[in-house]
């Protein structure tokens, strides 16, 4: 059930330049899966509404959720001063998340892109706890420079595949690059990151005929499905709005890649 | 935390009061517009609360005065492109466009989910011509369960109709009156801010015969992206609501309120009981929360209990005693 509670500060550190480390102590996470998300509610009155971050872990007692998101406005910038034993206000668990379930038995691929990377945290933590020995998971992750990010922490899901705008590390240039470089082949494909990107990714996965689960981001206003904000275009009739708009906030942020127009 | 519970569900003594003898000591809560006696004076406004599903995870839609729910037309709308939505200082712009699923899946899906409730039932009514108009309104008249039909005819975020009917004195009297002819229901008109003189709408309005007056719609504003140099919002414009309107609608009630004899439902960047309550003192018979519930899906409960709270502390007995007395 959603909630919106006040959490406690667990630390907070900068693991790179303008991209901050939260964990937050709150019984929402019980509830939390990967590629679900909280609003985060700024203190400052002149900032209303609540910011969607994705969570990047859920610690395993069910008792602290870890976010990590780029300082983008005014929003993210107060969260940014948050220390040890502040108190912060928050909703959730939003969203549908991903269905790790889906990677069990095969050759998986985790895509992320500069701040859609923190989601594939707790999404390679879920399917390696529920893995087989056939369930390969690969992790390709493409960042702006040689500031990699959670890449180490991947490391130990599975192999990680580093792409960087800049070819300061691996690959020189995006995702789709590296794995058109290194070879690289799975059965399902998970994605969070930028649009271009996860267009390529759509893509894809519609050539190979392999399903990708993406998850998108939009301006939202309420994060709960009433605002109708945050919608995107869909294949079918969806069975709320009844005109092709799905709402990222509800039935999202993670759609097979088919089934939405992007 | 007060935040942490599910508001209300204690609360029983509340959920029978329209009808029931009042208990000495407990303040008179009950409102009516047009005839239509609501247990409380605290509402949603339209668009911000769908039709009470999604906030009935957080609040108990037992508790309200009425449900307020999103604008619908005859056939579905499928609304503006994105982004629909920025956040302005104090407040936020928005041009959702309308979407909604047509009254067909309204009256099959959102009515009978709200009939589960006891609250009333206010339904917010749009289109592009009076003849869409009309058949909503046709529609709604077979479902005794909808106490009251809102008008809407100053949404600023679609291109024809709704506000067309909104911003002339002349075009507003004609759709009221030709309303007023088919609606079963009373009718109230929900008045735009964005006009010259908000008296002279209200006038129209009540010369045309309606039964209610809801105010105010959101006001049109915009924002800049100065490093993209694009418009924030597909829709370039957006309607402004959020607490940072709240002195313009308490301004625009009080305005109405002494300019006509209807019944006024206030709304405007209400956040708290306090702001509710300046609505009352304004000429408000009933207030509505909107963008509030977006930062704090328990706003609509705790203004209510708020007001409760004010009633009691300053011995007020009944809200009829709060409304328009400012002076």
């Amino acid at each position: 059930m959603k909630r919106k509670v006040t959490s406690k500060v667990i630390s907070q550190k900068e693991i790179s330049p303008a991209i901050f480390d939260l964990w937050l102590e709150t019984d929402l996470a019980a509830e939390a899966r990967a590629g679900q998300f909280i609003g985060v509610f700024p203190k400052d009155k002149s900032t209303l509404l609540p910011r969607p971050i994705s969570i990047c872990k859920v610690r395993e007692d069910g008792k602290a959720l870890r976010i990590v998101y780029r300082i983008a406005g005014q929003g993210t910038r107060e969260f940014s001063g948050l220390r040890e034993g502040d108190e912060v206000q928050i909703m959730g668990p939003l969203g549908n998340g991903f269905p790790a379930e889906a990677g069990l038995g095969k050759k998986v691929f985790l895509m992320g892109g500069g701040i859609g990377i923190p989601p594939m945290v707790e999404l390679a933590k879920e399917i390696k706890k529920q893995s087989d020995d056939n369930t390969v998971i690969q992790s390709i992750m493409g960042y702006r420079d040689a500031d990699t990010f959670l890449s180490e922490e991947l490391g130990k899901y599975g192999e990680v595949f580093i792409a960087t705008e800049d070819g300061s590390v691996g690959t020189k240039g995006n995702v789709m690059t590296a794995i058109r470089e290194k070879g690289l082949e799975a059965e399902v494909i998970f994605a969070c990151g930028p649009m271009p990107m996860l267009r390529a990714i759509k893509s894809y996965a519609q050539e190979k005929g392999i399903p990708a689960y993406i998850s998108l981001e939009e301006h939202m206003a309420c994060g709960v499905g009433a605002c109708l904000g945050c919608v995107v275009k869909t294949r079918e009739v969806d069975h709320h709005s009844h005109v092709n708009n799905a709402r990222i906030c509800t039935d999202g942020p993670v759609f097979e890649a088919g089934d939405v127009e992007i | 935390m007060a935040e942490e519970r599910k508001l209300g569900i204690s609360r029983e003594n509340h959920t029978k009061s329209s009808s029931g003898e009042q208990k000495k000591g407990v303040p008179d809560l009950r409102t009516t517009i047009a005839g239509v006696e609501f247990k409380n004076p605290v509402m949603t406004a339209s668009g911000t609360f769908g039709s009470g599903m999604e906030y009935g995870e957080f609040v108990d839609l037992n508790r309200l005065g009425a449900v307020v729910t999103k604008g619908v037309a005859n056939v579905p709308w499928p609304g503006n492109p994105t982004p629909r939505v920025a956040e302005v200082y104090g407040g936020m712009l928005n041009a959702i466009g309308l979407q909604n699923p047509g009254i067909d899946v309204f009256m099959e899906r959102d009515i009978p989910f709200l009939k589960q409730y006891d609250t009333k039932i206010i339904v917010n009514v749009c289109g592009k011509s009076v003849q869409d108009y009309i058949d909503v309104v046709e529609r709604l008249s077979e479902e005794p369960a909808v106490a009251l039909l809102e008008i809407n005819v100053s949404c600023p975020n679609v291109k024809e109709g709704a506000i067309a009917f909104g911003q002339k004195a002349e075009a507003l009297y004609n759709i009221t009156s030709e309303l007023k002819k088919h609606a079963k229901q009373p009718i109230m008109m929900k008045l735009s801010p964005n006009v010259t003189d908000i008296t002279e709408m209200a006038r129209a309005a009540e010369a045309a015969g309606a039964d209610a007056l809801s105010l105010i719609n959101t006001i049109t504003g915009m924002k800049i992206d100065i490093y993209k140099r694009k418009f924030v919002l597909a829709n370039k414009t957006g309607g402004m609501s959020g607490p940072a309107i709240k002195p313009i609608a308490v301004r625009m009630v009080y305005q109405v309120a002494q300019a006509v004899k209807l019944p006024i439902l206030g709304m405007g960047g209400i956040a708290t009981a306090e702001d509710a309550i300046e609505f009352l003192m304004a000429g408000a018979s009933a207030v509505s929360v909107g963008a509030m519930n977006f930062v704090n899906p328990y706003a609509t409960v705790e203004v209510l209990e708020g007001i409760e709270a004010y009633m009691k502390k300053y011995q007020v007995e009944k809200l009829s005693d709060l409304i328009g007395v400012v002076e």
